[in-house]
């Protein structure tokens, strides 16, 4: 071995160690960061997941020890909240409630939407503009806003209290955003496409159906979710017209035992896991829908 | 909730669609019959008429009515004039959900557009960055009503001396403090009501403000890198100033989200101990079959959310100009 190859081997040694003290500095430099993320995500997660593992305690074990305790034995682990809340009245017909009022809500306006979508996308007529402006307006107006006269409205027809009056309320609050957003998409849809339709002699109803409704079909999927989810959390627009009705959907219902149980509130804990197991389902088996919705809606617009 | 609700939403399932389409397919048929120039003047209307009526029915015309609901005594039997405003103006508890309001508009949307931007940031710079946004976005499809619950028992409180059963409490007993009440005492309980919102929107903000970021090159941070940039300074003079149109785009909504609150204040306090906002006076107001006043409110937060309004007019005619 000749004295250079020695001098090299050691230099590579001391240039590998340097390395590894550099990239050990460069860890140690990123720890701050790491533990900020964790920290955050610590916030964001634990307080869900606490409220999961409290809604298997009995309610004697969440009103006198924290959830954290039950992760060590004994574990005491048990379905009573559920039972509980079961077997209160109102609430299972509630949950079917809230699957009745979502669907038809979801459908009737997302069927609406497109078509009007398709007029203010693919049609001229004199004070479209206007119209159009008025409906990038009103998808920022406060619902409140309405809450009195359609309550009033649906007095006088006699449909306060009922599934049908939610439907239609609902439908109505979600058309400007939705018939937005389908319009930008359709709008985005190649011009040849309709334009030899129309050379072919399709009228509109053709048109509409068999070429610009299959197109929109990924913008349909997103909205649906985001609609679904929107209506199935709704708590102002089935209270103020369901109220106390027998249609109320399942948020009402926890909304209500919430402020008239007071004290013994801890076993609403399960209502709250049903509740939002169905969102966290799609949220986890469609993510990535859901969060195309939600940046296509707010940010290109 | 019978066998008869479920068989109307199925007919409404299946018969609204159907009814949309014999109304295209009936509506062009008679159309097409008509002379060109009246078919192309009725038919975009005809198109629209749908979605513009339920538009009317549901949002135009009802706002115009709240505005002159709220000039009305309470049975809508007299002109009052000013009197329910005067009532707003005047009265203490809805003067504190003026100034609760007040609180949500510039905290929640503050710390929930600030932290959606850091957070943002600070995940970009790391490998587990999709994971980590999962556990942040967790709480957005979530309702507000269970959110409302989680929290509850995060604020639980138990006296002194009792195992506290609330997660806050028993953190700050390991630092030897008392617990503290925080939904009833009136020096933290709208603070920590706005935190909850917060919870339930920086996952929002996040996913924006990344999908922004994302799209920034990376030629531009190594230039300011070799400029001898550091970290601190390329977020605050580079990356800052390119996602500041996000930045607006997702303040405005958060503006005119935290004029509407209402879900979480509702179940969590239900306005008790001075937590009242706009939404909820409103909203009890309306309940006491007060119709003149809940207008009232009603139009005092239409007017705080108009120049929101504006601005998202203006930014779609810019828009529009670009297609």
């Amino acid at each position: 071995m000749s004295a250079e190859q020695v001098t090299t081997r050691r230099e590579s040694a001391v240039a590998g160690s340097v390395a590894a003290l550099n990239n050990l500095g460069y860890r140690l430099q990123r720890l701050p960061l790491h533990l900020v993320i964790i920290i955050f995500c610590a916030i964001w997660i634990v307080p869900t997941i606490g409220m999961m593992i409290n809604s298997f305690r009995s309610v004697s074990d969440m009103g006198t020890s924290g959830w954290w305790t039950t992760l060590f034995p004994p574990h005491g682990f048990t379905l009573a909240s559920y039972n509980q809340v079961l077997s209160l009245e109102g609430v299972t017909p509630s949950i079917l409630s809230s699957v009745l009022i979502t669907i038809p809500s979801t459908v009737i306006q997302l069927t609406i939407a497109t078509m009007g979508a398709y007029a203010f996308a693919w049609m001229k007529f004199p004070g479209k503009d206007i119209f159009f402006i008025v409906i990038v307006g009103l998808m920022v107006v406060p619902i409140q806003m309405t809450l009195i006269p359609v309550l009033q409205f649906f007095q006088l027809i006699h449909l306060n209290g009922t599934i049908m009056a939610v439907w239609l309320a609902h439908s109505g609050y979600g058309l400007p955003f939705e018939v937005f957003l389908l319009r930008n998409y359709l709008g985005g849809l190649p011009r040849e496409i309709f334009e030899s339709a129309e050379v072919d002699g399709a009228g509109h109803a053709v048109r509409f159906l068999r070429i610009a409704v299959p197109m929109t079909i990924p913008a349909i999927a997103s909205l649906t979710i985001f609609v679904f989810l929107g209506v199935w959390n709704d708590l102002l627009v089935a209270l103020t017209y369901l109220g106390t009705s027998t249609a109320r959907p399942f948020t009402v219902v926890i909304s209500q035992l919430v402020t008239s149980l007071g004290g013994g509130w801890q076993f609403l804990t399960a209502a709250a896991v049903l509740q939002m197991a169905l969102p966290l389902a799609v949220f986890i088996f469609l993510q990535r829908y859901f969060v195309r919705g939600i940046t296509s809606g707010s940010v290109k617009g | 909730m019978g066998i008869d609700q479920v068989i109307t939403s199925v007919i409404a399932v299946v018969g609204v669609p159907l009814a949309l389409l014999g109304y295209i397919i009936v509506g062009e048929q008679v159309i097409e019959r008509l002379s060109d120039s009246v078919q192309s003047w009725i038919r975009p209307y005809f198109w629209a008429l749908p979605a513009v009526g339920f538009a009317t029915i549901f949002m135009v015309y009802p706002l115009l009515r709240t505005v002159v609901i709220s000039f009305r005594n309470s049975e809508d039997t007299d002109w009052i004039g000013l009197a329910n405003y005067k009532y707003f103006f005047t009265f203490p508890d809805t003067l504190t959900s003026l100034r609760n309001s007040l609180l949500w508009l510039v905290f929640y949307t503050f710390f929930a557009v600030f932290l959606g931007l850091i957070i943002a940031i600070l995940l970009d710079r790391v490998r587990y960055e999709s994971l980590a946004k999962i556990a942040i976005f967790l709480p957005v499809p979530i309702s507000a009503v269970a959110a409302s619950i989680i929290w509850k028992f995060m604020f639980d409180y138990q006296p002194p001396g009792t195992p506290q059963t609330g997660t806050l409490n028993a953190l700050i007993g390991l630092f030897g403090r008392d617990p503290v009440a925080w939904l009833v005492n009136s020096t933290t309980n709208n603070a920590a009501l706005i935190f909850v919102g917060i919870w339930t929107a920086v996952g929002f903000c996040m996913v924006i403000i990344s999908a922004s970021l994302k799209a920034i090159s990376s030629e531009v941070l190594e230039a300011a890198r070799i400029d001898g940039a550091n970290e601190f300074q390329i977020v605050r003079l580079v990356v800052t100033p390119l996602l500041w149109p996000t930045i607006t785009v997702v303040g405005t909504t958060m503006l005119i989200n935290s004029l509407k609150t209402f879900d979480i204040v509702y179940v969590m306090t239900n306005g008790a101990y001075d937590t009242d906002v706009i939404a909820t006076q409103m909203f009890s107001q309306l309940q006491h079959a007060h119709y003149g006043r809940a207008a009232a409110v009603g139009v005092v937060l239409f007017i705080a959310i108009v120049p929101l309004l504006i601005v998202n007019i203006r930014r779609f005619q810019q828009q529009e100009e670009q297609r």
